[in-house]
């Protein structure tokens, strides 16, 4: 085993007593990402400059880690994964960036994303599909599939992600480790591409729980940058982690997560159902209460086709910026109107230009009341419903999608038809801006799957302790992707 | 039939006295230098975010209470969605739908030159962000992001004024509350005042078609624009083809004075406006706008009804001396100085604008200041000179930039009242003229000034002409 394979703490003491420096695991990250690029496509960039750092009693100090595309990155390419900004440079760097450079972390890459995050898949990159670790065959899911499948390789222990829908959760799941987006405005989104402003989190993707409390500790703080930033200095996430949840109420949503639910089940739903169970019962074991909840129906329905209302309204607006004039490769033509077009009909992908058709639309005078203000509304009504559940339980358990990994080859893109809201109920904190963590917990036909836990906001602390537990009592912490051989 | 025209206006200020812009933290400052003052978040560089400038908050919730609004209870934004090179964003944050506007459903009073009233009712008035400046030259645009998110309030009026007078006195009053409260320089020339006009007119109690005219800069275009459109629409009427005049939206040609279309109505842009995510909603205590309230400074009809009546002023004068603040500053600081208002005001109103206009420069910049006008004028007062040499004594200090009492010294400017003296100096000119003495005696009465005349030439203005007055009467009576 390689160094740069372990966690962070166990890092930090190596560095601490000399037995490893800041510029050898820079290297072990650099090659292995070099080793790892062409299988995956998981970079848009490896940073051979990457210098390393002195070591402080700061734990991230000295230790690389990645950075997804999507994160302006000071002097550092950072393209979106999007042709509209292949050479696009930044000369700032995100807060969430800039806040761990300040405790000496090295970012190492940027990672590839589906396109300005957009996408569920990890196919619609500008550098190509990223391929997930387990099976080369299978996708990661997306958007932070770059900075999934390379933390699942061991490049780093961590890469950071964002999450709109379930941009890191679902990708942690499919790659078979921990991605945790803490509660909105906790990292500041300073410097995040835009997706959908309301909806986007900053996050990242580990292989321990342990680690995610310590990197989000690393990322977090008011930004005066970003209003919708809120002051967390109080909190102190890593120190206060406890595998002591004893007590602790959970909640399920029954419509979602019964097999009963789903007639025509594969076998693969039904493993991955009876897995959660199994889940369920682990965290009986632990001293917590499970109880089965009923949702309207209605109201879960509606979830995937609110997300894509407004997700896509937010989107159109927010990418309203990219023109060619100011940054970007400047298309030819004889206006700025037709300049304007040429740009962006070459530089965005088909995927993105119907979600942006789809945000014109239900923004328009004439649809906004019926698509947009509606699915607002509906979406405050999921809250509140979801928060009313919160004050009797201290945390949501649910599955994460109907299984591991899918095969690339027949994918559909993301925004689909499909309305299974079992494949899209995450989106579900994006809504409330919960806190929300995904860890594996278990493999159907070796591939790994996942269990999200989310809790009311600012009960981060309360989420990543119940998902500390629960890594402690399973056998998948700290999991490397094995390439799985038929 | 008498046709009447109905004018609405969008008056769009620029805050000029904040030190930041409204959704950025870079400098809110007028430059000759482009991109001088820019931030990332100016020029919509993936990533940046709006935050929002509490002082321009309070200094439209002001606004706001002085046109007697409803404010919001909470304060948001929108943004309103279009494509144009000087939006870096794709959008501007602004305030579009009820109750977004930091102001809604006001009025304000405006008094006219006859002392006539007439009450301007106000739609809303909202805070938001400025775009980048543009130039085109020959074969290319340029664009200039100094101007980019400098903080813009837009006062929407309903159509309620019936003139270009009215429009322009209206105008011309809400430029000096801007003034008056430390809001802006509200300077057209640097486009701080921009404005939208609409026009309509009718035979009667019903509006007519509307007509937009975008972006006039300035007041006098805004007098010209109306006027045009009265005009082209009146003269429709009247050739029976009322029909032919459309819902539109037209742009001002300053070297022609004529309104040009631009687009249909038809063809309207949907703004797409929604709530901007990235600023949160945040309540508007009441305290707070109590003590925005009470820091409302004295506004200009205050000022003006207070040199009437409490200094006897006329109107006209009064109205004059309160259109720029620094001119009723510079009014107010005589008053401090003890100068007696309305010597102050004449000395204003005539020499001290006259230079101003002249020069075309800010009555801050007048040499002469209200200290130095002090001396100028209690030397008057007191005798030592005459209100010629005052007059004098005013061009040579501003001339030669140096103090009032040197320049007297300097030049020797005492008024001669010795009455031994002038009498000796009336009789030479007496003798002199024995042949106009005659004339005088024969009923030619205007030789007095002839004599005044002479006596001034004699003592080259030094003479106290009251005293010349008085000792002259008693020497041809005798």
């Amino acid at each position: 085993m390689s160094f740069i394979e372990k966690d962070i703490e166990s890092l930090h003491e190596l560095l601490k007593k000399g037995e490893i420096t800041s510029a050898e695991l820079i290297k072990e990250s650099l090659t292995k990402a070099h080793e790892v690029a062409q299988k995956t496509n998981a970079f848009v960039t490896i940073i051979d400059e990457a210098k390393p750092t002195e070591v402080t009693d700061d734990l991230l100090s000295g230790i690389p880690y990645g950075v997804k595309d999507n994160y302006s990155t000071k002097g550092i390419l950072s393209t979106g994964s999007s042709n509209t900004l292949k050479d696009y440079v930044p000369f700032f760097d995100a807060t969430a960036v800039e806040n761990l450079a300040k405790k000496g972390a090295i970012p190492v890459t940027k990672t590839a994303l589906d396109e300005f995050g957009m996408g569920g898949t990890g196919t619609t990159c500008h550098t190509g599909v990223v391929h997930n670790p387990w099976d080369y065959k299978r996708m990661c899911a997306g958007s932070s599939s770059g900075s999934a499948a390379s933390v699942a390789l061991g490049v780093y222990p961590y890469a950071l992600g964002s999450d709109t829908g379930d941009s890191i959760r679902k990708p942690a799941a499919y790659c078979g480790i921990v991605g945790f987006k803490p509660t909105y405005g906790m990292i500041s989104r300073y410097g995040l591409f835009p997706f959908a402003s309301s909806l986007d989190h900053c996050g990242v993707l580990t292989r321990f729980v342990k680690d995610a409390a310590i990197v989000t500790d690393g990322m977090k703080g008011k930004d005066p940058k970003d209003m919708t930033s809120w002051d967390s200095k109080d909190i102190h996430l890593y120190q206060n982690l406890t595998t002591n949840v004893a007590g602790k109420k959970l909640f399920y949503i029954k419509e979602i997560c019964d097999i009963e639910n789903y007639p025509n089940a594969s076998q693969e739903l039904k493993e991955h159902l009876e897995n959660f169970q199994k889940t369920l019962h682990l965290c009986e074991k632990l001293g917590m209460e499970v109880t089965g909840v009923s949702i309207n129906k209605d109201l879960l329905n509606a979830i995937p086709s609110v997300y894509v209302v407004i997700s896509c309204a937010e989107a159109t607006s927010n990418l309203s910026n990219l023109t060619g004039f100011i940054f970007g490769p400047r298309a030819e033509g004889s206006n700025y109107i037709e300049m304007m077009k040429n740009y962006r009909t070459k530089g965005f992908s088909p995927l993105i230009k119907r979600r942006f058709i789809i945000g014109s639309y239900v923004l328009q005078k004439e649809n906004q009341e019926k698509y947009f203000k509606n699915a607002q509304r509906v979406r405050r009504l999921i809250v509140d419903e979801i928060k009313s559940y919160f004050q009797k339980y201290d945390a949501l358990i649910m599955p994460v999608g109907t299984g591991p990994a899918k095969l690339l080859e027949g994918s559909k893109d993301l925004l689909k038809d499909d309305t299974d809201v079992l494949e899209e109920h995450l989106q579900i904190a994006n809504f409330g801006g919960f806190p929300s963590i995904t860890i594996p917990n278990g493999f159907i036909n070796n591939l790994p799957v996942g269990v999200n836990i989310t809790g009311n906001c600012y009960e981060d602390q309360q989420v990543l302790n119940i998902a500390y537990a629960l890594e402690s009592e399973m056998p998948y912490k700290g999991q490397l992707a094995k390439e799985v051989t038929e | 039939m008498k046709i009447i025209p109905t004018i609405g206006l969008e008056m769009h200020c620029e805050i000029s006295k904040t030190n930041t812009k409204v959704f950025s933290g870079a400098k809110n400052a007028y430059s000759e230098t482009p991109n001088e003052n820019v931030l990332p978040v100016d020029m919509a560089f993936p990533g940046t975010l709006p935050t929002l400038n509490k002082e321009c908050v309070r200094l439209s919730l002001m606004m706001s209470e002085i046109l007697h609004c409803k404010e919001p209870e909470y304060m948001y934004f929108e943004r309103k969605n279009y494509y144009y090179p000087d939006l870096p964003k794709g959008y501007q944050i602004t305030q579009n739908t009820p109750p977004a506007p930091v102001g809604m459903g006001g009025y304000i009073d405006i008094e006219r030159e006859d002392g006539s009233q007439f009450t301007v009712a106000i739609d809303n008035i909202h805070l938001e962000e400025d775009s980048a400046s543009m130039n085109h030259l020959y074969d290319v645009s340029t664009i200039d992001y100094n101007r980019a998110g400098v903080p813009l309030l837009e006062l929407v009026t309903t159509p309620c004024l019936h003139s270009a007078d009215d429009a322009i006195l209206f105008l011309e009053y809400m430029k000096a509350i801007y003034q008056y409260c430390d809001i802006s320089e509200a300077d057209p020339k640097k486009g701080q005042i921009r404005c939208d006009v609409n026009v309509s007119i009718s035979e009667n109690d019903e509006l007519g078609t509307k007509v937009e005219i975008k972006n006039v800069n300035s007041f006098s275009g805004v007098r010209d624009a109306i006027n045009y459109e009265i005009k082209r629409q009146t003269e429709a009427l009247e050739a029976g083809k009322y029909s032919e005049i459309e819902q539109e939206t037209r742009r001002y040609d300053e070297e022609s004075g004529t309104t040009i279309r631009m687009r249909s109505k038809v063809d309207a842009i949907d703004y797409k406006y929604f709530v901007e995510p990235n600023i949160p909603k945040y309540k508007i205590s009441k305290d707070w706008l109590a003590k925005i309230k009470e820091s409302i400074p004295e506004l200009p009809y205050e000022r003006k009804h207070k040199y009437e009546k409490q200094y006897g002023l006329s109107s006209y004068d009064a109205n004059t001396l309160i259109k720029e603040k620094s001119v009723s500053d510079y009014f107010e600081e005589c008053l401090k100085e003890n100068i007696e208002a309305k010597t102050a005001a004449n000395w204003i109103l005539s020499m001290v604008l006259g230079y101003v206009y002249k020069e075309d420069c800010q009555i801050e910049d007048c040499f002469v200041t209200p200290k130095r006008l002090k001396v100028i004028t209690e030397n008057i007062k007191n005798g030592t000179i005459s209100s010629k040499q005052g007059k004098e004594l005013f061009n040579y200090t501003l001339e030669l930039k140096q103090e009032p009492e040197q320049i007297m010294k300097e030049k020797n400017m005492v008024q001669i009242s010795d009455e031994t003296a002038l009498a000796s100096i009336i009789d030479e000119v007496l003798n002199e003229n024995q042949s106009q003495i005659e004339l005088y005696h024969q009923g030619r009465t205007n030789m007095f000034d002839y004599f005044v005349g002479q006596v001034m030439k004699k003592t080259r203005g030094q003479a106290n002409p009251v005293k010349v007055k008085e000792i002259l009467t008693n020497r041809l009576s005798q």
